[in-house]
């Protein structure tokens, strides 16, 4: 029996040697660690867990404080402000860059590396169009006279919008490094777990912005 | 001698296959294929346009619209999360993992703003 017989048919759970590390790169799946799963995937995977937790709590200090009720409040309310059309399309862009996304992930899987060079640079251009559109937003409601400071609620809208919106940027910034690691050749078929990891952070940012866009600016106060 | 050699390999062999069979089972099943993916963006994108439809006939659908506002954010959600993001196709501990945070997260904040008037 040969050498990487011996190490393919070593128990998952083994100690990794370096005929191991042969055998793993042979065959990409396979993962020396206690769960027969990748650590860095389900590390991913807790930290979203706990970004849920972040998120719900932006959220929730909203929706406490969306009521125009609220005592004391002064300068325009953040719902007489939203712009429908406008976040429509930037949340119709944001969700077509989660389909970009996977086809990203889908190409460097069948070790089509130009195609997913090319959808990773169209995911990240169309998070760059989100990123813009939020801006904008924000100019159109300082212009109005709702500043970061001028209420509670104004306070906690641009708070969840601007975190959602660092993320998103954090998620650019991801995906620019990747299309760079992959132009310099440092993308190999080994490493596509690390486009998957990105991929889950991008879908999150998605699924955040679902939520938001629902529960903020189309359900009314 | 030989033969007992044999017989070594052939179970070393069937317990090999065993284990890469329980491997695959949970790392998980194939990913979807491309053309999956653009027709579960569509679905997104119906379902995004219902949603903002929705928003104009607010006056039609009265009582109605935030339930229907609800469910199509809650199937947007689990469509991203289960395809896109291959939960489906997964191991069941990223699921855990992931879905013990949602939960422990609505949990939480529907306790805290239960406790206010809100809405």
């Amino acid at each position: 029996m040969s050498v990487s017989e011996q190490t393919a048919m070593a128990p998952t759970g083994s100690a990794p040697d370096a005929d191991d590390h042969i055998a793993h790169d042979a065959a990409a799946p396979a993962h020396h660690t206690s769960t027969g799963l990748s650590n860095e995937k389900l590390g991913m995977w807790l930290f979203l867990g706990s970004e849920c937790l972040l998120f719900g709590g932006l959220i929730s200090a909203f929706l406490l404080y969306r009521s125009k009720d609220v005592e004391g409040m002064t300068g325009p309310a953040v719902g007489d402000l939203y712009d429908i059309p406008f976040t429509s399309v930037s949340s119709f862009v944001l969700l077509m860059s989660s389909l970009t996304m996977v086809l990203s992930l889908s190409a460097i899987q069948r070790a089509d590396h130009r195609r997913a060079r090319t959808w990773m640079l169209t995911t990240a251009m169309l998070g760059a169009s989100f990123v813009a559109g939020q801006v904008y937003e924000f100019t159109a409601f300082v212009r109005e006279g709702l500043g970061y400071t001028t209420n509670l609620q104004s306070s906690a809208f641009y708070t969840l919008t601007g975190f959602h919106g660092v993320h998103v940027t954090i998620g650019i910034l991801m995906l620019v490094s990747l299309f760079v690691m992959s132009l310099r050749g440092r993308l190999s078929a080994e490493k596509t777990e690390t486009v998957e990891i990105v991929g889950l952070y991008w879908h999150f940012v998605d699924i955040v912005w679902i939520i938001i866009f629902t529960l903020i600016y189309l359900i009314p106060a | 001698m030989s033969d007992q050699t044999l017989t070594g390999e052939a179970q070393q062999e069937h317990e090999a296959q065993t284990e890469h069979e329980a491997q695959t089972e949970h790392e998980g099943r194939a990913h979807p294929s491309d053309r999956n993916y653009v027709g579960i963006a569509l679905i997104l994108a119906v379902l995004t346009a219902l949603e903002v439809v929705s928003f104009y006939v607010e006056e039609q659908l009265g009582a109605l619209l935030v339930p229907a506002l609800m469910i199509m954010m809650i199937v947007k959600f689990a469509i991203v999360v289960m395809w896109f993001m291959h939960l489906r196709f997964d191991s069941n501990l990223f699921t855990r993992v992931f879905v013990s945070g949602l939960v422990l997260a609505i949990t939480v904040y529907v306790g805290a703003l239960m406790t206010f008037r809100f809405w």
